[in-house]
């Protein structure tokens, strides 16, 4: 088998492990105005993400270095011509990952506030940038016969592309409220379920229309009909809440991140970042992978890795499955190191 | 005004900063996790109290840190593509890999064992939770091996070959390339330096609690902790440290050659070590140094009478075998930042050694320099670390990848100095405002002390742990 073909897909997988796993704690951080009615409350939802949040975003990092190692000039296209959208996604990430860390750290309700603020900003930027980033990946972008990016700015705020970044700060948000419906107890739990079936209608209206939009302009056949799998998932998902069926609605969820995801990389491939320009400045699988020997290489790296990582990332989860309440959190506050 | 948007100044002046920031945490993150590791291992093995309020004492500490370094990690990742995309471009086939593994094998054992580590008290059983804090630093250590495997390509380029047609260097063996000189001689050197880091906080926390005659229950054990890992972290980073410059010199002459500010190539005791120079404002000469005889010789190729190339002699060849350019490093940079390195660190090892000494069989200096000079430790020890630094990579320059990529080739020709100014000046004011917060963070943790415990259970006699809680 080639290689590339392999590396283009667990290129998305590693993208999907990322907006499943740190998708829902950005929905967890942008439900802070929503759910959490009082600290208590807010602690608690920051906690169900508490262990896990530096896990999840590992897998960017992850992504990221498998991205440079496998396919550079698609790595170095990417990253130099979606410059200022990434740093806004970086500043974004920094300030969410230390408020995590510095918001217990002080009783003062001006000092949590502040750090709770930078939790909803630092999860909603990532939400929808990388929805835009995405989505102007998939609509091709202006290329020069280097494969330099030489559109400006602006022109990545493209109707499409904002309809893309919408649907995914969506999608992450309704992801989130599940999670935490799932990971509570009590009121918290109740509200969850509620504001899920809200966020779920709007969820739903617009990430079908993004995936209309993408199967009709940029779509093939696959693109069809995992973007069809995808609006499925997310009504069952939908359903599932309704009728309170967290697990089922959570994991449905997922699939939904997922099947979209995919759909995605499937209306790119073979080309991974295609030129609106010129097609003959498009970078595909062939002309932006690495030597057939670094694929080799890294694929038995993964091979043997990622099974091992399965392993005990799920046990992590498994370690921490039981649900968080105000009075479980209350009595860790009492005893924690102050 | 053009000239303040050179996309190159700014991009260089970006990595610069944020690396040298990065790695403010990085060696406090490697070398607290494996002191938490040896706190929480002493009290799973004795079951003293100090033991494990030591453990969430330090720990603590380690948590208000290690955030910072994953954030500010991500940011170094990102910044080949965003700001050096034709350096990403040409090295990405070698360079690549030993990033993909880092996050595949390292980060991710990192990530997740601390997450279990910090929520999982009272979750996980006491071996099995004492075996996260030892993953968390297997983890850690483990990164800074491939990270230090990376930048050793671009200081000894190994195991590739050039592809004329496509432009960029292809691996060819990734043994080699992960048993390059530099690497093997700069992972050990750089890992007990974060160690030093490390036991500089500790020594400097205890000091100060000492001083004031306070929590002498816990913060003597740890003070002398520190210390011996001052001790013997330093002995190690000195001798890996020689086998680094060894392996520089035979790889890098000029940069030996600019650590030394040395023009001409010179024998014997003619190679000698200044400790002290003041040369006219351009550098070319020296107007007064004081000097050792032979130690240049010796650094460099361990023999007395060996000889050491000097600047113009490789200024000469570079210029035969690359084509005209200046191929010499920033000198007063790399020759001060050397210096400095060398300089902190022995008397980091001497603040120990004597500490050891002074406080031996339960004595305590009466006089307070003495424990205020120990205060010092930590901040002077992430000098030493980022003088390091600073010499190692502006020693490399001008180039980027080292007889291959000019820094000046390998930045991405398509962002703008605007772009640059604007994210340059963003990481400026963001990292600022958070080291202030950090700082003042980490100075309240240590103030407060070590918490007191809960009372033993009444049957098992166990004490409790303390739960972590966001």
């Amino acid at each position: 088998m080639d290689l590339t073909i392999l590396w283009f897909w667990i290129i998305a997988a590693l993208f999907i492990g990322y907006f499943v796993l740190d998708g829902f704690d950005f929905g967890v951080g942008m439900s802070l105005p929503f759910l959490g009615k009082d600290d208590l409350d807010r602690r608690v939802i920051i906690n169900t993400i508490g262990p896990v949040w530096d896990l999840n975003e590992t897998w960017l990092i992850v992504a990221g270095a498998a991205l440079f190692a496998a396919f550079p000039e698609w790595y170095a296209t990417l990253f130099s011509g979606f410059y200022l959208p990434l740093l806004l996604i970086l500043l974004a990430l920094i300030l969410r990952g230390v408020s995590f860390e510095y918001r217990h750290q002080r009783p003062e309700p001006e000092w949590k506030k502040r750090f709770d603020l930078m939790i909803v900003i630092g999860s909603a930027v990532p939400a929808l940038l990388w929805g835009v980033a995405f989505s102007n990946i998939v609509r091709g972008v202006q290329l020069d016969a280097d494969f330099n990016y030489i559109g400006s700015f602006f022109d990545l705020l493209n109707p499409y592309a904002l309809l893309g970044g919408i649907t995914t700060l969506l999608l992450f948000f309704t992801h989130g409220v599940v999670f935490i419906s799932l990971k509570t107890e009590g009121d918290i739990r109740q509200r969850a379920q509620k504001l899920a079936v809200k966020s779920g209608v709007i969820t739903i209206v617009v990430a079908a229309s993004f995936l209309v939009w993408t199967t009709f302009a940029y779509g093939s056949l696959a693109t069809a009909a995992l973007a069809a799998g995808a609006a499925v998932a997310l009504i069952a998902s939908f359903l599932a809440n309704l009728r309170g069926f967290e697990g089922w609605a959570f994991t449905l969820m997922a699939a939904t991140i997922a099947l979209a995801v995919l759909a995605l990389f499937a209306s790119l491939f073979p080309d991974v970042m295609p030129a609106s320009n010129d097609a003959a400045n498009s970078l595909n699988i062939e002309n932006a992978s690495s030597s057939p020997y670094t694929l080799q290489v890294m694929s038995w790296t993964a091979l043997f890795a990622m099974p091992v990582i399965f392993l005990y990332q799920g046990w992590t989860y498994w370690v921490l499955r039981k649900r968080l309440s105000r009075t479980t959190v209350s009595a860790d506050v009492e005893s924690a190191v102050h | 005004m053009n000239e303040w948007l050179d996309p190159l100044l700014l991009s260089r002046w970006q990595f610069g900063l944020t690396t040298v920031y990065h790695f403010l945490f990085v060696p406090l993150t490697i070398g607290l996790a494996f002191t938490v590791a040896l706190f929480q291992t002493a009290w799973v093995r004795t079951d003293k109290a100090k033991y494990l309020q030591l453990t969430h004492f330090f720990g603590k500490i380690f948590l208000i840190n290690f955030a910072m370094g994953v954030v500010t990690g991500i940011v170094q990742e990102f910044q080949f593509g965003m700001n050096w995309s034709d350096y990403s471009r040409f090295v990405g086939d070698v360079f690549g890999a030993p990033l993909a593994f880092e996050g595949i094998t390292a980060f991710f054992l990192e990530a997740t064992f601390i997450g279990l580590w910090i929520f999982g008290w009272d979750k996980l059983p006491r071996g099995l939770h004492l075996a996260t804090i030892w993953l968390t630093t297997a983890g850690s250590i483990a990164s800074a091996y491939f990270i230090l495997a990376a930048n050793a390509f671009m200081q000894n380029p190994v195991a590739f070959r050039i592809n004329e047609e496509r432009g960029r260097a292809e691996l060819t063996s990734i043994g080699e390339l992960l048993t390059n000189p530099i690497a093997l001689a700069s992972f050990p050197h750089t890992i007990f330096a974060c160690f030093m880091v490390s036991s500089g906080l500790v020594i400097s926390v205890a000091a100060w609690h000492l001083l004031r005659k306070q929590n002498e229950d816990t913060m003597r054990p740890a003070l002398k902790l520190g210390m011996w890992m001052m001790v013997v972290s330093g002995a190690i980073t000195t001798f890996f440290g020689d086998s680094l410059s060894l392996a520089m010199t035979a790889a890098q002459p000029m940069k030996m050659a600019a650590a030394e500010a040395m023009y001409k190539t010179s024998t014997g005791a003619e190679a000698s070590f200044s400790i002290f120079t003041l040369g006219t404002p351009d550098g070319v000469s020296e107007l007064f140094s004081i000097r050792i005889p032979y130690l240049l010789s010796f650094l460099s190729t361990h023999t007395l009478n060996g000889t050491v190339e000097g600047i113009n002699n490789l200024q000469a060849q570079y210029e035969t075998l690359y084509g005209p350019g200046d191929y010499t490093p920033t000198i007063w940079i790399t020759y001060w930042a050397f210096r400095w390195m060398i300089a902190l660190g022995i008397a980091h090892i001497m603040v120990a050694v004597v500490g050891l000494w002074l406080t031996r069989n339960g004595r305590s200096p009466k006089a307070t320099w003495v424990w205020k000079i120990a205060i010092w430790s930590f901040p002077f020890s992430l000098i030493a670390m980022s003088v390091g630094w600073i010499f190692t990579e502006m020693g490399r320059q001008p180039w980027l990848v080292f007889g291959l990529l000019r820094t000046q080739d390998g930045v991405s020709p398509n962002v703008s100095g605007l772009e640059i100014l604007i994210s340059l000046i963003a990481f400026t004011l963001i990292y600022g405002a958070l080291a202030v917060v950090e700082f003042k963070l980490i100075l309240q943790a240590v103030r407060k002390g070590p918490a007191p415990l809960a009372e033993p259970d009444p049957v098992s006699g166990k004490i409790k742990p303390q739960v972590t809680v966001y």
